[in-house]
């Protein structure tokens, strides 16, 4: 198992002592870290899953836009951090392992560490307070 | 490989008679492979100390520089072969999204700081350094960004089957509540892995990184503890503390010592030389 870049390091503990739900994911997309608070989205603790690599994390559940209406892959905004390397933010709902359905705001941005390494992306989730 | 610790002092040179016997300059490390080649990490004040055994024989010199902090830079204005046309310099050194290695460098080698501007220096050559491997000579040299204040590298350098690491500012256990931690998710790992000599940061003792979290050093236990875990067979501790005495670094390493180390440790004293 490789050690991750540094830059991924850094951003996994700051994560860990976020108290707002932060996912970390590497550079292929696979979800390699989240905090306790996103623990009550995704609906399992990252202690008992572990890493959710990017083809898993397709097939966990449903992502539709606040309509229900089904988003594509490209359209999530992690997606977008990695393949376009922007920021991208949207409203969405997300039904967790546990099978609840969480309205939230998704925010995600690339990381991009020294000489222009595409190294992974962070994700933030804001739940909808309603 | 022979390594041989000019300059083992962090954070500023501190001369004196209780700084003799582990040194007061700051980190310089030459690394000299079996068919003569050489190699210097870091170019601190103990750059005065290399220059007497290049010789006059000497055409070229690489210079791998960890990162550009003051006391890992301020020897380089003294080192002859920069001011020598018939040597070729090569100077190492990371790369920075918003800077040239010659700019960043030039911010110190020019006036008000130095009288002497970086680009009248005679026949230097700059390499940018990310993470990835690059050959000198007959040594790979593994470069990695690790734990410390503004991007710094740490370096593995492999020779005729051996491997030594050097990471001299190193804050290895930073957010790590327990320490060590799993290996996918510490800084340095990969560069230090099963090694056979690891010259890394010890400047604290664990009182004092209590109240010096983020400054980017480590302490003496955490880097046995990092070294141990990644299969080490000799750490040597480096950039000791300028307020440190030998009387005290004598009794950091004794305490060390009484516990059961699963490498060898040794004292990372200016002058000492090592064959591995």
């Amino acid at each position: 198992m490789a050690q991750q870049p540094i830059e991924l390091i850094l951003l996994h503990q700051w994560a860990s002592y976020m108290a707002i739900p932060i996912g970390v994911l590497d550079v292929e997309g696979n979800l390699v870290y989240y905090n306790e608070p996103a623990e009550a989205i995704v609906g399992e603790r990252f202690d008992d899953v572990g890493e959710i690599n990017a083809s898993q994390f397709a097939e966990l559940g449903e992502i539709t836009d606040i309509d229900d209406i089904p988003i594509g892959e490209k359209e999530l905004p992690v997606v977008i951090a990695l393949t376009e390397q922007r920021l991208a933010h949207r409203d969405l709902k997300f039904r967790g392992l546990d099978g609840q359905f969480h309205s939230m705001a998704v925010l995600a941005f690339p990381v991009i560490g020294q000489g222009g390494r595409l190294l992974g992306a962070v994700t933030i989730w804001e739940p909808d307070s309603e | 490989m022979r390594i041989t610790l000019w300059g083992t002092r962090g954070s500023v040179a501190r001369a004196g008679m209780d700084t003799v016997r582990y040194g007061g300059d700051t980190s310089v490390v030459e690394v000299e492979a079996t068919d003569g080649t050489r190699l210097i990490l870091d170019g601190g004040s103990g750059m005065m100390r290399v220059t007497p055994g290049l010789g006059s024989f000497c055409e070229r010199i690489d210079v791998l520089l960890t990162h550009l902090h003051m006391d890992h830079i301020q020897g380089l204005g003294f080192f002859y072969p920069l001011r020598d046309p018939n040597i070729q310099t090569h100077i190492y050194g990371p790369v920075s999204t918003t800077m040239s290695l010659e700019d960043r460098l030039a911010r110190y080698l020019s006036p008000p700081l130095f009288p002497v501007r970086l680009r009248d220096l005679q026949a230097m050559h700059l390499h940018p350094v990310g993470p990835g491997a690059f050959n000198v000579g007959p040594f790979t040299v593994f470069a990695d960004l690790v734990g410390h204040p503004g991007p710094t590298l740490g370096y593995r350098i492999e020779e005729n089957g051996s491997a030594m690491a050097y990471l001299p500012d190193h804050e290895v256990a930073l957010g790590h509540p327990v320490f060590p931690a799993d290996p996918k998710w510490t800084s340095g790992f990969d560069l230090v892995k099963d090694v056979d000599l690891l010259i890394h940061d010890a400047q604290y003792t664990e009182e004092e990184y209590a109240g010096r979290v983020g400054w980017g050093h480590s302490t003496l236990r955490q880097a046995v503890a990092f070294a141990g875990q990644a299969g080490v067979k000799t750490l040597v501790t480096f950039h000791h503390d300028p307020e440190h005495t030998d009387e005290m670094l004598d009794e950091q390493l004794q305490k060390a010592l009484a516990e059961d180390l699963p490498l060898e440790l040794v004292p990372g004293r200016a002058g000492s030389a090592f064959e591995i």
